[in-house]
């Protein structure tokens, strides 16, 4: 479906043409462990991106010659589904999937305890089915709660977001009217929020040093929110468990009580 | 971690509770798992659906798009449909190009709608031998449980369902977009039934454990009106012909039950 | 000596769970004095350590333990075996026979082949090779009928229960013969398709609602409750012929 391009993007109230404020997420929605053959997978609705992500592993390495001595090899694709874009993309991977692969590998490669499983491969799957701008960090953000939900240990979740400029002022999480506005600029950011370690940053566009240092901010910040947002839907996932089990508890104490 | 292979015992229980009428998910011999369908919510997409076979979930995006007709029909639309196995779907499917088992899964989807002419191409026509619309039709597996060409199919018909089109008019050679939108004009609603044969009985709607131990598949569509539009045998065993002949009475019944779910008449 | 959860409660991996003077034990590192959680899980804690309950972890080969493994290929000296573990294992033939292997002579389909299943023991695993296995202990060998399943590893102990109480009533009260795997595994043969469903039953429970007291009752209470609604259904079948 087409969308409409507005006039302007940013109107003299700074609030934006969907209506959020400038340091304003989208909406964002999270379900962990949604698919039955991953070993962990997550799935996250934001603004209308709609990404899921699987994680097989640790797990037998093929082929063989790929195998690292002291530690797992993580693996990483990142893929668009043709019907996930405004023109049909055909689903061959190109160059754009590439990179991105490689620089979400490099963003979750920190968190991850690969060295307590050498000579296997834990492989991650993101794939977009739905895109409007920011996809590489909500990839990131599902991927982090996949290898969680894998049962994987790492050393903490990681959260992203992406902040910029958009004429001439400074936003959180452009979706991709905003992205591909010119004149702007676009930040993506990966961030550990316990170990204050930033695994991914890249930029397109032109910002002063001062620019940069407030949209850095901005990103953390944004990255800080999403961590939140991961953790709740990571202890959902487990908590509808646990409960289950505690009401059965509560059940049988009555009956017991009655009797 | 887990190998997908079917153990040599496991194989024999199967093979047992069949033979005595009975399935390891306690499930009638020809009855489907439980469907889930839930359309449109690809918004990106002309149209899309999303369709739970038991565990087995397949999420199908219409796009439509101008383009060239083909030389020798130049006076019909274009239909394709592509089929990805990605790899977050089963520790069996690898990333690359399509393999034989995603091109059969097209294909055969593809013919159910094409055979029964679902989708009348005349009508994609804007500029006859210059400029038609292309439909392209892409499935893509997200959790392989079994009988991925019967989840497929039923998405793909759900979402032709849900498809829309933008109103347009020809000015001057030039196609103008107008506002509003029209449902895709759809003449047939193919629904596939595909059939297990295992210690020689017939089930329906295998799942993976069954497809892992049985003989061969037979796939069957059927069009609104219960004629059969397309058929597709798989595997290395065979059917004899009673076989078939009661797989197109039951797999017509079958049909039926589907399309129910999809198409409210 | 700070602590900065209650007991019992969920943490995620990341969370900061103690500074200083603990030590970190199951699921958890230490960094710079900190105490962080691994996975998600249950925290808890003693007078030294702190500690993770994982509420998701997957399997990982420990010499000594018993799993049911999975025959992938057989080999000129042996078979490769599926623990579902991070590591295929290898059975080696010697580990299989009694006698020397005559490798002209023997022929080692015969004795497990692809898709079979076994129980077997771990006798050796360390970081630099996968993990062997032996079936020559009592108890060990080819698994020749009945079902498998597979639960959660972590929730094996529960399974099995304090003093093997838990495993002994489930045994009892439908009559198979269960063997079970420490890879998360367990393979039971009843005299019927519906006693094994009975213990299936009974297992997934456990599985469910381990982390609740009371469980043994209420599964033994499940099954009896199992087994006279399906000899009710008998007796009215059979006053229905008669």
């Amino acid at each position: 479906m087409s969308q409409k391009k507005p006039e302007k993007l940013i109107d003299e109230n700074d609030i934006r043409y969907d209506g959020r404020k400038l340091n304003e997420l989208r909406a964002v929605k999270i379900e962990v462990g949604v698919l039955g053959n991953a070993d962990g997978s997550a799935y996250i609705e934001q603004g209308k991106n709609r990404i899921l992500a699987a994680v097989y592993g640790p797990r037998e390495i093929h082929p063989k010659h790929q195998a690292l001595p002291d530690r797992a090899a993580l693996r990483c694709r990142y893929h668009m589904a043709p019907f996930s874009v405004q023109e049909r993309k055909s689903p061959a991977p190109s160059r754009r999937e590439l990179e991105i692969s490689k620089v979400m590998r490099e963003a979750l490669e920190p968190s991850v305890f690969t060295e307590y499983y050498p000579r296997t491969a834990i492989d991650l799957f993101v794939e977009v089915l739905q895109a409007d701008g920011g996809t590489r960090c909500a990839g990131i953000t599902v991927a982090s709660l996949a290898l969680a939900d894998a049962g994987i240990p790492m050393r903490d979740l990681v959260s992203a977001c992406a902040a910029g400029k958009v004429e001439g002022r400074l936003v959180l999480d452009l979706n991709d009217v905003e992205d591909k506005s010119s004149d702007g600029a676009d930040m993506p950011i990966a961030y550990m929020p316990n170990l204050n370690a930033v695994t991914l940053l890249q930029m397109d566009g032109m910002l002063t040093s001062e620019e940069f240092e407030q949209v850095l901010n901005m990103g953390i910040e944004g990255c800080r929110q999403i961590g939140q947002i991961q953790k709740e839907a990571l202890k959902a996932r487990y908590t509808a468990v646990k409960e289950a089990a505690a009401e059965k508890e509560e059940e049988t104490e009555e009956e017991a009580g009655e009797e | 971690m887990t190998s997908i292979m079917a153990a040599k015992v496991k194989a024999k229980r199967v093979a047992q509770l069949i033979a005595h009428g009975k399935r390891l998910d306690g499930r009638e011999l020809y009855s489907h798992r439980e469907v889930q369908i839930e359309s449109g919510l690809i918004e990106r997409a002309e149209g899309s659906a999303r369709v739970r076979l038991g565990k087995t979930e397949v999420l199908v995006g219409v796009k439509i798009e101008m383009g060239e007709p083909f030389s020798d029909t130049p006076n019909e639309g274009v239909l394709t449909v592509n089929a990805e196995l990605v790899p977050l779907a089963s520790p069996t499917f690898e990333a690359g190009p399509p393999d034989e088992n995603s091109i059969e899964l097209a294909r055969v989807v593809d013919r159910g709608i094409r055979e029964s002419k679902a989708i009348a191409t005349d009508d994609l026509v804007i500029e006859p031998g210059k400029k038609v619309f292309v439909v392209f039709i892409d499935v893509y597996v997200l959790n392989h449980d079994g009988n991925l060409i019967d989840a497929s199919a039923l998405g793909a018909l759900a979402a032709l369902v849900n498809t829309k089109m933008f109103n347009y008019e020809v000015k001057e050679g030039e196609v103008k977009i107008k506002p509003g939108y029209k449902p895709l004009p759809l003449k047939n609603h193919p629904v596939a039934v595909t059939f297990a044969k295992i210690n020689g009985q017939l089930i329906v709607d295998p799942w993976l454990e069954e497809e892992q131990v049985m003989d061969a598949r037979l796939t069957m569509a059927f069009e609104k009106d219960g004629k059969l539009c397309a058929m597709q045998k798989g595997g290395y065993g065979t059917f004899t012909m009673q076989q078939v002949l009661e797989a197109a009475k039951i797999g017509q019944q079958k049909a039926a039950e589907l399309r129910a779910l999809v198409v409210k008449e | 000596m700070p602590i900065f959860h209650e007991k019992r409660q969920l943490v995620t991996p990341g969370d900061l769970l103690a500074e200083n003077d603990y030590i970190s034990g199951e699921n958890t590192y230490k960094e710079n004095g900190k105490i962080y959680a691994t996975r998600i899980g249950l925290f808890n804690h003693d007078q030294k350590r702190v500690f993770v309950v994982a509420l998701k972890s997957f399997y990982v080969p420990m010499v000594g333990d018993t799993v049911i493994g999975k025959v992938l290929e057989v080999t000129l000296g042996g078979w490769i075996v599926d623990i579902r573990a991070p590591y295929v294992a290898m059975l080696r033939a010697s580990d299989a026979l009694e006698r020397p292997v005559r490798p002209q002579k023997d022929d080692l389909p015969a004795l497990f082949d692809v898709g079979d299943m076994m129980i077997a023991k771990i006798v050796a695993y360390d970081r630099t090779r996968d993990p062997l296995l032996t079936v020559l202990e009592r108890g060990l060998g080819k698994v020749t009928r009945g079902q498998m399943i597979e639960i959660t590893p972590t929730k094996i102990p529960r399974v099995i229960g304090k003093a093997g109480s838990m495993i002994t009533m489930i045994k009892n009260e439908t009559g198979c013969q269960i063997a079970i795997g420490q890879n998360g595994r367990i393979a039971i043969m009843g005299k019927t398709p519906e006693d094994e469903r009975s213990a299936i039953m009974a297992i997934r429970m456990v599985e469910q609602e381990a982390h609740t007291s009371g469980l043994t009752d209420r599964v033994t209470e499940m099954l009896r409750k199992e087994k006279s609604e399906k000899s009710k259904e008998v007796v009215e079948y059979v006053s229905k012929e008669t």
